[in-house]
C-alpha cells in the first residue's frame, strides 16, 4: 500500500469489512481418514487447489495440491491424508475485518486461509486473494450505484445555508464557428454538476439542453454565453449569442426544419433536432430572438422534477 | 453482456480507452446525426456510427454510453482519440458497413428498444 497519509476509499473498506462478508463458506472438505490417492480426483473435480481437513466438526489440519506433488513425488505408499496434511492451520476469525487478512496475506505467503468461528472454532469458510479483491470490488460498486442514486450532496448543502434565496452561478463563453472546442462549455457544465451532488437525471437533461444550445451558438453564430443558475429548486440555463437571429422562430422550434449549411450537415449536425432536444429535455423553455442583433434561449430544468427521463 | 465480449466475438479493434472494456452493454442505438443519438440512445448503450470527429465523444458522454463503433473501415481522427482518452471512452472500429454491424450485434442479443 502507498505510504499516502490520505486514507483511500479501499484503505477504509478493509477496515469496514469483516472476514465472514467476502469469503467462501461453501467450503469443500476432506476427513483425515480419506486416503491421498483420492485427493487429486476431488480438488481436480471441485476445480480447488486445497481443502480443510475436518475430523467430527473440529479443524483436523489443511491439505493443498503441494502436499499431494510431494506424495507423489516421493512415490510413498497411499496413507490416510491426516499423515501428509498440515496440523499447524493459520486460521482467521470470521469477525475480523479483512485488514487481518491482508497482513495474515503478506506475512505468510498463503494461497488460502481457513475461517473459523471465535467461539466455537468450527469451520466457517475459506478465504483467498480473490475473495478479498471481489469482496472490496462489490463493495465498491456499491458505494458507487448508492452515491448515484441517493447522495444529492447539493440538497444537503442547501439546507445548511441560511438565506432567503440561494443561487449559484456558473458562466461559459463559446467561440463561434469554433468546432475544435464545441461541446467544451457543456462538458464542463456537465461535470461541475457532478461535482456538486445532483441527480445524475437532472444533470443528463441540463447537459444534454446546454450542448445543443452551444451547437447552435457555434454553427449559426459568432459566439455567445452560456450563463447557468442553479437553486434549490431549479436550474436555469440562459444561452444568449450575438448572431443573425431566428427569422421565424414557431418554424425553427419545429422538428427537422434546419437552415444548416451542407458542411455543417456531413458532420451530423444540423437535423433541425436540437432546439426540439431541448425542449423534450426542459421543464419551461422560453426563445427570443430578434433579426441582425442575436438570440437569446432560456432553459428551466426544475430539481424536484428530477426522475422525469430527458428521452419522453 | 459485457463489451470484452462484443470485441472478442465481432473482432472489433479498440482504438481508445483500452483499460475501460469491462463495462455491460445495455443496448444498441444507430445514427449519425448527433442530435438523434442525443435524444434517443440510452445509457450504457453501444453507439454505432460513420462519423468520426471528435463531437462524437461529447455526446457518448453526455449520454452515458458505454462506445462507439465506427463503421466500414473509418478511423477516428487524432483529436477524437485523445479527447475520448481524457473522457475514458471506448471507440472501436469495423470494416463491416452499418447494416451487417448491427445485425450481428443484434444475433448476440443487444438490443435497440
Amino acid at each position: 500500500m502507498k505510504s499516502d497519509s490520505r486514507i483511500s476509499k479501499v484503505q477504509e473498506l478493509v477496515y469496514e469489512i469483516r472476514v465472514r462478508d467476502v469469503m467462501e463458506d461453501n467450503v469443500v472438505t476432506v476427513s483425515p481418514q480419506t486416503p491421498m490417492s483420492q485427493l487429486q480426483d476431488i480438488l481436480r473435480e471441485k476445480r480447488i487447489s486445497g481443502a480443510p481437513v475436518v475430523d467430527k466438526d473440529k479443524l483436523a489440519g489443511i491439505i493443498s495440491l503441494d502436499d499431494f506433488i510431494r506424495w507423489l513425488a516421493g512415490r510413498q505408499d497411499d496413507c490416510p491424508i491426516s499423515e501428509k496434511m498440515t496440523r499447524d492451520v493459520k486460521t482467521l476469525y470470521a469477525d475480523e475485518p479483512l485488514i487481518h487478512a491482508v497482513n495474515k496475506f503478506e506475512k505468510h505467503g498463503f494461497g488460502r486461509f481457513v475461517v473459523i468461528d471465535r467461539q466455537d472454532k468450527r469451520l466457517r469458510g475459506i478465504i483467498t486473494k480473490g475473495d478479498i479483491i471481489e469482496g472490496l470490488l462489490k463493495k465498491l460498486e456499491i458505494d458507487y450505484h448508492k452515491e448515484e442514486t441517493q447522495s444529492e450532496r447539493i440538497q444537503r448543502f442547501f439546507e445548511d445555508i441560511y438565506a432567503d434565496r440561494i443561487a449559484l452561478f456558473f458562466q461559459y463563453e463559446v467561440a463561434g464557428k469554433d468546432f475544435k472546442r464545441a461541446g467544451e462549455s457543456s462538458s464542463r457544465l456537465k461535470a461541475t454538476l457532478g461535482r456538486l451532488g445532483l441527480h445524475p437525471q437532472v444533470i443528463r437533461r441540463v447537459a444534454i439542453a446546454t450542448y445543443e444550445a452551444e451547437m447552435n451558438v457555434i454553427i449559426y453564430a459568432d459566439g455567445g454565453k452560456i450563463r447557468v443558475r442553479v437553486e434549490p429548486h431549479e436550474i436555469l440555463v440562459k444561452v444568449e449569442d450575438r448572431g443573425p437571429g431566428i427569422p421565424d422562430v414557431e418554424k425553427a422550434l419545429q422538428p427537422g426544419y434546419s437552415t444548416a449549411p451542407d458542411w455543417v450537415r456531413e458532420l451530423g449536425f444540423g437535423a433541425g433536432m436540437g432546439l426540439n432536444n431541448i425542449s423534450n429535455c426542459a421543464d419551461r423553455m422560453n426563445l427570443r430572438s430578434t433579426l441582425g442583433k442575436g438570440t437569446h434561449l432560456s432553459i428551466h430544468i426544475f430539481v424536484e422534477d428530477g426522475v422525469k427521463s430527458e428521452t419522453n | 453482456m459485457k463489451l470484452t465480449e462484443l470485441i472478442e466475438k465481432l473482432n472489433l479493434d479498440v482504438r481508445s480507452a483500452k483499460a475501460n472494456l469491462d463495462r455491460e452493454v445495455t443496448g444498441g442505438y444507430a445514427s449519425d446525426l448527433l442530435s438523434d443519438v442525443l435524444a434517443h440512445s440510452k445509457e450504457g448503450n453501444i453507439w454505432v456510427t460513420l462519423q468520426v470527429h471528435h463531437n462524437i465523444v461529447a455526446v457518448a458522454s453526455m449520454k452515458d454510453l458505454v462506445g462507439i463503433i465506427l463503421v466500414s473501415g473509418r478511423e477516428p481522427e487524432q483529436e477524437t482519440i485523445d479527447k475520448a482518452e481524457k473522457e475514458n471512452l471506448v471507440i472501436m472500429v469495423t470494416e463491416m458497413p452499418t447494416f451487417e454491424l448491427v445485425g450481428r450485434l443484434y444475433n448476440l442479443g443487444v438490443t435497440g428498444m
